[in-house]
């Protein structure tokens, strides 16, 4: 008896001895030798310049740059299921960011998430993304964050719950979810859509807001590009789902891309204005080819989607308004018409909102968000202005609105838990003026685009 | 007919209910303070305190002023006997052309009502949907500074029944 439990016992260990090590050795993750940071590395000012505007596509300010912080510094909390996570100082100060880096080890955190000690980073760096990023674009990012001006600041603490506090919890999470190569060529695309689906799929991430997530928070396969919610906003669907009532084709997705804004499709907000703020300081062959690819996404519309959409644009005429008689339309009336009816086009009148994406929109959260905070001026720019209401209309007065907005100008059937969402917008709605587009979040300056 | 309560009174107002505020304040109430600027919620010339709240009249339907208390700056004071922020505007020198600065005073006093002793980011942050094109943005921000203090000293907001709260 005693020999057979002493058998039992020495498999048990075995075992456990052995699922350490396999545990270890799929967890397990060598640090790469520092390089010394005095010896100051140089490149070539081209490669800097193709690294800016790389980092543009990839919208790596948005995180790694806080309202009114220094650049690249890090610091941002990212809300999560699990908990916030802290962005991390990707300048090169030495102790505190990554200055000690080897170009070695910027490429794995890229491809692989793992920071230059072997400690596994958490997937909300969209490495699940970055994975697919070229040799060449991982060295002229590299080039671009080594010779940008190093910021001494510590990284946060993530307060995340236990155990995802785990960092040995993410190399699981990387064996279920991590996929290298997800972006293949296709030969039989043009040379301008692999170049969009490279950046889309890579650096520039659109699906980690506009894929919906599992309860692990990985994005699913299965619905990709079918919408997601990020930061208080919701993330359209951007493929064949999409709600916008004049379907998108490339040259609509690359003004709007580029310019912010685009005549039958409106303004970029919320977290996507800092993106197409990103995106007018880049080449605008990049921005096309996002736009080409993206374009095949949303997919060609069905000839009734195609006419649905023309008779849109053709109605979008000041004047047609029926007489006011409900109290969401003499609201609107007296609040939204003297700009959204004004036929000034954008940015300085607003579009007329039967094509309004917020308003056929399957959740309301995006129009309540912009009826409460506007869209505030960007300084030094032509940019798109709209006051706020939060002051002048109660939560029940903005429902009004948005009811009668939803049966006027869309072909949608009632929201279902619009006064939730509103009372929601209403409590978050501090948060996200604090956090979301910054006063440099709007088209460049066309002037700067070309400076390294 | 609906009724309106403006700096403490009510008035039967004979208008549309998609009218805005300020075209009633200024064409059938005679109160000009309010300035029609833009008419786009755009530049603030036109903002009132509603329920204790900066509000742009130009794009304020009278709909959404059922039972709410409005506060123009006829309301806070006068020329015998101005508000704290009017004497501070005042002894500053704040206004060159003026067009923008009873706008500015409304918001501002809101501010104040809000937040006793604002710091000058607040002051720029609070004040930033206004636009003036004249020279004295300084001024403005020490004479919000200044209205601060003024309230401190004399009683705090206004006390005149029904205006701003």
């Amino acid at each position: 008896m005693k020999k057979k439990s002493g058998i039992i016992g020495g498999i048990l260990a075995v075992l456990l001895v052995g699922g350490a090590a396999v545990a270890f050795a799929i967890a397990w993750r060598p640090a790469i030798a520092a390089i010394d940071p005095g010896a100051r590395q140089t490149f070539d000012p081209a490669l800097v310049k193709r690294g800016r505007e790389l980092a543009a596509i990839g919208n790596c300010n948005s995180c790694h740059t806080v309202r009114g912080g220094k650049n690249f510094a890090g610091g941002l909390a990212v809300p999560t299921p699990f908990g916030a996570v802290f962005s991390s100082n990707i300048t090169p100060d030495p102790e505190t960011g990554i200055g000690s880096w080897p170009e070695e080890a910027f490429r794995r955190a890229m491809r692989a998430g793992v920071d230059r000690e072997g400690r596994h980073l958490y997937p909300t760096f969209p490495y699940d993304h970055f994975t697919n990023v070229s040799d060449d674009d991982d060295r002229a990012l590299y080039a671009f964050l080594m010779t940008r001006a190093p910021v001494r600041a510590p990284a946060r603490e993530n307060q995340l719950s236990f155990p995802f506090n785990q960092r040995l919890v993410v190399a699981g999470w990387k064996l279920l979810f991590l996929r290298r190569g997800t972006y293949q060529p296709d030969p039989s695309k043009s040379a301008e859509w692999n170049h969009g689906a490279y950046l889309v799929q890579g650096l520039a991430h659109c699906g980690a807001c506009h894929t919906p997530r599992n309860a692990l928070g990985a994005e699913r396969p299965s619905a990709s590009f079918a919408g997601g919610d990020v930061d208080n906003w919701h993330a359209y669907a951007i493929n064949t789902q999409s709600p916008a009532p004049v379907p998108w084709d490339a040259d609509a997705l690359s003004t709007y891309l580029r310019e912010g804004v685009h005549p039958d499709h409106g303004t970029a907000r919320g977290p996507m204005a800092e993106v197409v703020s990103n995106l007018s300081a880049v080449p605008a062959s990049d921005v096309h080819a996002i736009a080409t690819y993206m374009a095949d996404v949303f997919g060609a519309p069905s000839p009734d989607r195609k006419r649905q959409g023309e008779a849109v644009v053709a109605q979008a005429k000041p004047g047609a308004a029926s007489v006011p008689d409900s109290e969401g339309a003499k609201i609107y009336a007296g609040a939204c018409a003297s700009c959204h009816e004004s036929s000034r086009p954008p940015p300085y009148g607003g579009i007329h909102l039967s094509l309004s994406t917020a308003i056929s929109a399957s959740n309301p959260r995006n129009l309540a968000n912009i009826v409460l905070s506007g869209v505030r001026p960007v300084e030094g720019e032509r940019s798109p202005i709209m006051p706020s209401f939060a002051a002048s209309m109660n939560d029940r007065e903005i429902a009004v609105l948005l009811k009668y907005l939803r049966s006027r100008f869309s072909q949608q059937p009632a929201w279902s838990d619009l006064e939730r969402m509103i009372t929601e917008a209403r409590r978050t709605q501090t948060a996200f003026v604090q956090n979301s587009a910054g006063p440099d979040n709007a088209p460049a300056d066309p002037a700067q685009r070309d400076k390294p | 007919m609906m009724t309106l309560k403006v700096n403490g009174r009510d008035h039967q107002v004979d208008a549309e209910p998609d009218t805005p505020l300020l075209y009633v304040l200024r064409d059938d109430l005679g109160l000009n303070a309010a300035k029609f600027g833009c008419g786009l919620g755009q530049c603030g010339s036109c903002t009132v305190i509603v329920d204790g709240k900066a509000v742009l009249s130009c794009v304020t339907p009278l709909a959404l002023l059922d039972g709410k208390q409005v506060t123009t700056l006829e309301g806070l004071g006068s020329v015998a006997e101005p508000a704290p922020i009017q004497r501070a505007f005042m002894e500053e020198q704040a206004a060159q052309c003026g067009y923008c600065i009873a706008g500015m005073m409304m918001r501002a006093q809101a501010l104040l009502q809000r937040v006793r002793k604002p710091t000058d980011e607040q002051i720029r942050a609070e004040l930033g949907p206004h636009l003036c094109r004249c020279g004295t943005h300084m001024r403005i921000v020490r004479a919000v500074h200044r209205a601060a203090r003024l309230m401190d000293t004399a009683s705090l907001a206004p006390v005149k029944e029904g205006s701003a709260q």
